[in-house]
């Protein structure tokens, strides 16, 4: 490994750099939105039908729980060498951390307001809409933070079977014993997950006007079942 | 008018809340359901609006029976006050108050304008509009609760222990306004209390029910205390229910001693109480003593106070006279306790066989 750092490296490669800094933000927010798109309807059926959360959770954390590689590698077999290969994966992953933070951000709605609203005459569909899921946001957003930045970090380990995103420079440095493509890969992925996490804060500002003046509303749980990368 | 018609309603776990219940609550006054918890107040009341369906009989609200009615449109007419207040805690204070509005689809801005009429009425200022429900205290948000369950005009109001999550000055206070905003408004009001003093404040009618949802009295509040009938509600109604009806007796008619109200110190042989120059009291001159005047307990507003407070303020002083004092808290006179023994003789409402 040569130790020695090279800007001449990094000013040569800004287009492979820009290039491989939009293929992994593609492939970790794709599957952030794709997660969210089947974590909602999900998350609202387990809240609706009790009995159906323990077996989604059993069957999300199971997912969950397997490593990321090794997923991957069993889908070249189907998806072959494109970004699905990471981006199926990566939405389960999201889609468990999100089943989770669906039902906590829609539980989290103190039973005197679900009622006072249901007598208001709000029908049910009206009141998941207007009420339930407005008031699930913080836990839905604080879910989605874990999310992406774990995905971040986690589409990295697809360079390992050539797809392309950041973490090839990881691989290249580690071939070529060259330190300077590895701290600018590191850099990068800081970078980015810091940037996505900021903007779903601003997000989750602009959506709830509610929760940031005066003194705060009851805290809300934002500890999902924890990262694993 | 409210029809309860033979109404039961069994839990699908066997448990019987209301049994074969049949009641009148008439229009325009404020029907108080109490009793202990387990009797069904709260399901009674929930039946109404259909949050919970009865098992048999018939309600009707107006003539028409609750379940020819689909249940959000049945909702939006009738006014629903919770426990906790329930506010939409999204939401601003104004579109809380004009939730149902919205709900009708009527015109947003006209909606909010009268949810700003309806945020003073309940004595609320207007800058609170904006703000979001986290950011009032309890009973601030016990009123937008009112105020949201009037925002569509509705006839009928359903009041589930709406003064029972604050503290107890707050309470008395609300409860005063309340009453004051009935007398404008004329709604038909069913709330439901476990506290006996509540619903015999704010009743024009008081049903008792008993464990198992059945009727132990429907009656007056005056009636209810004089002659309970049976033991379940006396019990229910406490120890001092002969003291209670005192509260519907005014205080008009007392016979005040003045004689015994000095404004300068000096020696006698009975209690006096000094006033001050503006005429309001301050202090006891105790019989034969020439010594430090003793602390004054609480005084009564002659005529718009009750009998129970002149006697609470006979037993608060140490002379056992009750300082009688006008609106502007200056001195009327004392009324002993004989006083207040004869002005109550034949004044009591007339007993019920």
């Amino acid at each position: 490994m040569t130790w020695d750092w090279r800007w001449s490296w990094v000013t040569s490669h800004y287009d492979l750099l820009g290039e491989l800094l939009g293929q992994h933000l593609y492939l970790s927010v794709v599957p952030v939105l794709l997660g969210l798109l089947i974590a909602l309807p999900l998350g609202i059926l387990c809240v609706q039908v009790p009995r159906l959360y323990a077996p989604v959770l059993a069957l999300t954390s199971f997912f969950y729980a397997l490593p990321s590689l090794a997923l991957f590698v069993v889908l070249i077999d189907y998806t072959g060498f494109t970004g699905w290969t990471v981006i199926v994966p990566l939405t389960i992953y999201t889609l468990s951390v999100l089943v989770r933070n669906v039902v906590d951000g829609l539980r989290s709605v103190p039973e005197h307001v679900s009622q006072a609203a249901t007598a208001m005459g709000f029908g049910g569909l009206r009141r998941l809409l207007q009420v339930d899921l407005p008031v699930a946001i913080p836990v839905v957003v604080a879910g989605l933070r874990v999310a992406t930045v774990s995905n971040i970090s986690l589409v990295s380990v697809g360079s390992l079977i050539g797809i392309s995103g950041l973490g090839q420079l990881f691989v290249d440095g580690i071939q070529r014993s060259f330190i300077t493509p590895i701290i600018v890969g590191i850099v990068l992925t800081v970078i980015l997950a810091v940037l996505a996490d900021a903007i779903l804060v601003g997000l989750q500002w602009l959506l709830t006007p509610w929760t940031r003046t005066g003194r705060s509303a009851k805290p809300v749980s934002t500890d999902p079942a924890g990262v694993a990368v | 008018m409210i029809t309860f018609e033979s109404v039961t309603k069994q839990f699908p776990d066997g448990t019987v809340a209301v049994d074969d219940l049949s009641l009148e609550i008439p229009a325009g006054k404020i029907t108080v359901l109490v009793g202990p918890s387990g009797c069904g107040k709260t399901t009674t009341l929930r039946m109404i609006n259909r949050m919970i369906d009865a098992t048999s009989g018939t309600i009707t609200v107006d003539g028409q029976d609750v379940r020819s009615v689909d249940p959000p449109t049945l909702r939006r007419r009738i006014g629903y006050v919770i426990q906790a207040g329930g506010l939409l805690p999204h939401r601003t204070i104004v579109d809380n108050i004009a939730t149902v509005p919205f709900l009708l689809g009527q015109d947003k801005k006209q909606a909010r304008a009268r949810a700003m009429e309806l945020l003073e009425r309940v004595g609320l200022p207007s800058s609170f509009a904006k703000r979001y429900p986290h950011q009032l205290s309890g009973g601030q948000q016990q009123r937008v609760g009112v105020a949201r369950a009037l925002a569509a005009d509705p006839p009928v109001m359903l009041m589930d222990e709406p003064f029972s999550a604050v503290d107890p000055v707050v309470r008395k206070q609300l409860q005063e306004e309340f009453l004051r905003l009935q007398t404008e408004l004329h709604k038909t009001i069913v709330l439901v209390t476990h506290d006996i003093d509540e619903a015999v404040k704010l009743g024009d009618l008081v049903c008792v029910l008993e464990v198992g949802g059945r009727i132990g009295q429907f009656d007056t509040p005056e009636r209810l205390l004089a002659s309970p009938s049976d033991q379940f509600v006396e019990e229910f109604l406490g120890d001092d229910r002969g003291v209670r009806r005192l509260s519907f007796v005014g205080s008009d008619g007392l016979a005040l001693d003045t004689a015994r109200v000095v404004t300068a110190a000096g020696v006698a042989d009975s209690w006096r109480l000094l006033v001050d120059e503006s005429g309001k009291p301050s202090g006891w001159l105790a019989p034969g003593s020439d010594g430090d005047p003793l602390p004054v307990g609480r005084a009564f507003v002659v005529g718009s106070e009750s009998l129970r407070s002149a006697l609470d303020s006979a037993v608060l002083n140490p002379s056992g006279d009750a300082i009688a004092v006008d609106a502007d808290g200056k001195v009327v006179g004392l009324a002993g306790q004989e006083q207040i023994m004869g002005a109550l003789r034949g004044r009591l409402p007339s007993e019920v066989a």
